[in-house]
């Protein structure tokens, strides 16, 4: 049984998001935000931190990823084995992820009292204790350098290299391990990168599942209590400068070329990011239905796999089209790409694959929020980038008012040819 | 999406549960008279749903010379049927705010769809459609075929690991048809015709040879009732006889190297073991499963323990292991030397590791903590409409109930220190064993000539 008409009942009475995000602030200024779901006994837990790839200096490339993968490697209190045995032994699931803007750590327990009361508490450790001991990071300095240099010979890591540095340039979002960056990673730098930012009040927790208020407030507290202390803001970023058009040919013996195309694009926060969804729904998004799919997979038979998107973050985040075809026939396939692209930026959509955009993106919505988890990353994203509470009850409406001018306008701004970076690796081994 | 709808929306997701501790509806079954088996599984978090149709045919079932037929028509069924033009199924799915794939393994080729829950008659309809009225138009085909290359070079031909496993699948499996890949072999490819994919898709693709598996926001007897309605109508085939193909016991060791392109070697090592064939009798499979867990169920499990953290031989180590399956099981345990480290050495790290664990045995401490993780997970499962959907799919095609799916996880839970020694002795010998190895190749083969003397530039 369900108490769903009281819950609804008490929703409508309050000018409350239909997603009851509860958000407030711990003693050490973390950012909470706490979605209650009682259907199954387990807890989701995010604690994402301001120390991605983009708080990391250029000569060191590649200490974000080697900081974050040493949280776990031993605590003050714990080994690094204690800690992986802690955490397993009540059947809880440690998870990890970093990218250009942030660093995080999940946990996923059951909510019975003896299991979450252990994984939080290995939790906690990991988060707010990790000693970097010596051994450790020579170690996973060496995995580091052995997967940078593996990296090296695979064609699609090149590609994105060379695409995120053309289309950065100097800017931090375009920085990519290499072995010279790496060989001048010392402990002090990972030390050093933690006590900078994975401060307090950087810090966003993202609780979804089987809790109340006063659990998740403690919880929460318990998490960032003993977090390091901001001392003062990071240092500013600068602002991102569009690249000049151009097109990098590497070789590379693969059989099939890796070819990148795009250019910085979209912040989080810009009203744009609307008309752009739904437009790439129909260039390349949309499945098995985009112009780019219908193109180059289907009438042509050029690829398996070709795709565009929208990746928005803190500054411009890319937009990016990406299609792999055996390496004779790759020049015909960029062209089609291009031709595919030139048509969408000069007419945009038609009205029927307009609708059919909106169709999907607000009929599927329920798909994006069906499960905990799903829940969890949504969430934790609007804690991050600090979009409104409301962000998930308006995504569908915001949706739905977007025209056939708004897309083409949306796309003459972000997305322009004088600006575009194109990328090909693998033509035979010949450059 | 109007307000009222969206509360309503997460209500459901967010529903309070009187007793949370409540266990889930139990999966519900009919099998319609035309053979056809439908699975249904309530859960009502969420209004939306699974819709899953798994055919009884996978690449196991291809003859030399056809190999990756089947992965080639899981393609060809979206491109149309005598009633539906091609990509109308896909737009109509998309309309509804839905997503589909489809994955085509060693046993099975499955299709689904997740949908807002009022779609699910759509997809039944569409679905029951394209089990009995393909059609394969030779252009169509000759597109797509040329799709699947590019696929086998993006998961296989440019990836080093890939080549590995595949090679080692070779020479692991003489008879039985596991030796071949699932995509295919490329020289089978390109002799392939639209024929082949018509004899296949003639075969096998017929309502006593499938299982549909719903799970989600659905009462189990409407689906029942739309099932009829769809899949009902489709005439049960006679099926063509299967030959068994019974691999021969391996006797002796088997090594086979790969040279690719790459910066480190990579090791993969695959020991013959069983698999369940009935939930009840059979203890070996669940043992194994505990075996993989103590060996890699976590980050401070034997082989990452040691080689990775303490000896650092391995930069990266894995297992492997499906204890339900058409065809015979493989234990797997693979990984890369950490620089400066070779594959011998890895393999003889690995080797140590095992010979330590069938001599010595598991303790109490490590079996408590791959239980844990099995108790946990079936209640982290319930998160996921789709992983439930999956789990049906896969015990049903492996020849088992999907009733038995909790009773194979409390055998699990049963098994002892003593029974994970004893597979580790059994199974983890020479004999049944077979090494796939890469050598890494440097990327710029055709290092230029030196001029010959007096040549000018």
């Amino acid at each position: 049984m369900r108490l769903l008409l009281l819950f609804a009942l008490s929703l409508a009475a309050s000018v409350q998001a239909a997603l009851p995000i509860q958000n407030w602030t711990t003693s050490s200024g973390a950012r909470v935000y706490f979605v209650q779901s009682r259907g199954i006994p387990m807890l989701d837990i995010n604690v994402d931190f301001d120390a991605g790839g983009r708080r990391v200096p250029a000569d060191k490339a590649g200490l974000g990823g080697l900081a974050h993968t040493l949280l776990k490697a031993g605590s003050a209190a714990h080994s690094e084995e204690e800690i992986s045995r802690r955490i397993a032994d009540v059947g809880a699931q440690l998870g990890g992820k970093i990218d250009r803007d942030r660093a995080g750590m999940s946990l996923r327990t059951l909510s019975s009292e003896r299991e979450r009361a252990q994984a939080i508490a290995a939790f906690a450790d990991i988060l707010q204790s990790p000693s970097f001991p010596e051994g450790a990071f020579v170690r996973e300095k060496a995995r580091l350098l052995a997967n940078v240099k593996e990296g090296e010979t695979k064609p699609d890591t090149i590609a994105s290299k060379a695409f995120h540095r053309a289309i950065y340039g100097e800017h931090p979002y375009g920085l990519a391990p290499t072995p010279e960056t790496v060989a001048r990673i010392a402990r002090a730098d990972a030390q050093n990168l933690y006590r900078s930012n994975y401060v307090a009040e950087r810090a966003v927790i993202t609780i979804v599942g089987d809790a109340d208020r006063s659990l998740a407030e403690r919880i929460a507290e318990q998490l960032s209590v003993a977090l390091p202390r901001s001392q003062g803001a990071p240092a500013p970023l600068p602002a991102i400068a569009l690249p000049r058009a151009q097109t990098l040919r590497i070789a590379h013996p693969a059989t099939q070329s890796h070819i990148l195309l795009g250019l910085p694009a979209i912040t989080r926060a810009d009203p744009d990011y609307f008309p752009l969804l739904v437009g790439n729904y129909t260039l390349g998004g949309g499945d098995l239905l985009s112009r780019l799919y219908l193109e180059v997979r289907e009438k042509r038979g050029y690829a398996y796999s070709v795709y565009s998107y929208f990746q928005p973050l803190a500054q411009e985040g890319p937009f990016q089209i990406g299609v792999q075809t055996k390496t004779e026939q790759a020049d015909a396939a960029l062209a089609q790409v291009r031709a595919v692209l030139d048509a969408f930026l000069a007419r945009g959509p038609s009205a029927a694959e307009l609708k059919a955009a909106k169709q999907n993106l607000v009929g599927g919505f329920a798909l994006r929020l069906d499960s905990n988890r799903k829940l969890l990353d949504q969430v934790a994203l609007i804690g991050f980038y600090q979009l409104p509470l409301a962000w998930l009850d308006d995504f569908t409406s915001r949706i739905e008012k977007v025209g056939l001018a708004d897309v083409r306008a949306a796309f003459a701004r972000r997305v322009r040819a004088d600006n575009l970076v194109t990328v090909v690796v693998g033509s035979g081994g010949k450059n | 999406m109007t307000i009222a709808i969206l509360r309503t929306l997460f209500a459901l997701i967010l529903a309070v549960a009187v007793d949370v501790a409540a266990a889930p509806d139990p999966a519900q079954a009919r099998k319609l008279e035309n053979g056809l088996r439908v699975i249904v599984k309530e859960d009502h978090r969420a209004p939306t749903a699974v819709h899953m149709v798994w055919y009884v045919a996978g690449s196991m079932d291809e003859f030399n010379g056809t190999t990756g037929v089947a992965h080639l028509l899981e393609h060809m069924m979206f491109k149309g049927t005598k009633t539906v033009k091609s990509g109308e199924f896909s737009r109509r799915i998309a309309a509804a705010g839905g997503r589909e794939n489809a994955f085509t393994s060693r046993d099975y080729t499955a299709y689904f769809q997740q949908v807002p829950k009022a779609a699910l008659p759509l997809m039944m309809r569409f679905e029951a459609d394209r089990m009995s009225n393909l059609l394969v138009s030779k252009t169509e085909f000759s597109r797509e075929i040329k799709v699947v290359m590019e696929e086998r070079r993006m998961r296989t031909e440019d990836q080093p690991h890939a080549l590995v496993s595949e090679a080692l699948n070779a020479a692991a499996y003489r008879a039985h048809p596991y030796r071949h890949p699932t995509v295919g072999w490329m020289n089978d490819l390109e002799s392939m015709s639209e024929r082949d994919a018509r004899h296949w898709y003639a075969r096998w693709y017929a309502p006593n040879n499938a299982i549909v598996v719903v799970v989600g926001d659905v009462k189990a007897d409407d689906v029942f009732r739309l099932a009829q309605e769809y899949y009902g109508r489709i005439k049960a085939k006679p099926l063509p006889e299967r030959k068994p193909q019974v691999e021969p016991e391996q006797r002796g060791p088997r090594r086979v190297i790969v040279k690719a392109p790459a910066e480190l070697p990579y090791l993969q090592m695959g020991w013959k073991c069983p698999v369940l064939r009935d939930v009840a009798k059979d203890w070996e499979p669940y043992a194994l499963e505990v075996l993989m867990g103590v060996l890699d169920g976590n980050e401070s499990a034997r082989l990452n323990q040691s080689l990775v953290r303490e000896s650092r031989l391995a930069s990266e180590v894995g297992t492997s292991y499906d204890s339900t399956g058409r065809g015979p099981g493989m234990c797997l345990v693979d990984g890369t030397p950490s620089q400066g480290k070779s594959a011998a050495e890895l393999e003889a790290g690995l080797r140590a590791e095992l010979a330590r664990l069938a001599q010595d045995g598991v303790t109490e401490d490590e079996l408590a903590r791959v239980k844990a993780q099995v108790v946990a997970s079936q209640v982290f499962k319930r998160d996921s409409i789709f992983g439930q959907a999956m789990e049906i799919g896969q015990f049903e095609i492996s020849g088992l109930s999907y009733r038995d799916i909790d009773r194979a996880l409390e055998q699990v839970k049963a098994v002892t220190a003593e029974q994970v020694r004893a597979v580790a002795k059994r199974y983890f010998v020479d004999d049944g064993l077979t090494v796939a190895v890469l050598d890494p190749q440097p990327l710029d083969q055709a290092k230029p000539r030196p001029a010959p003397a007096g040549a000018r530039h």
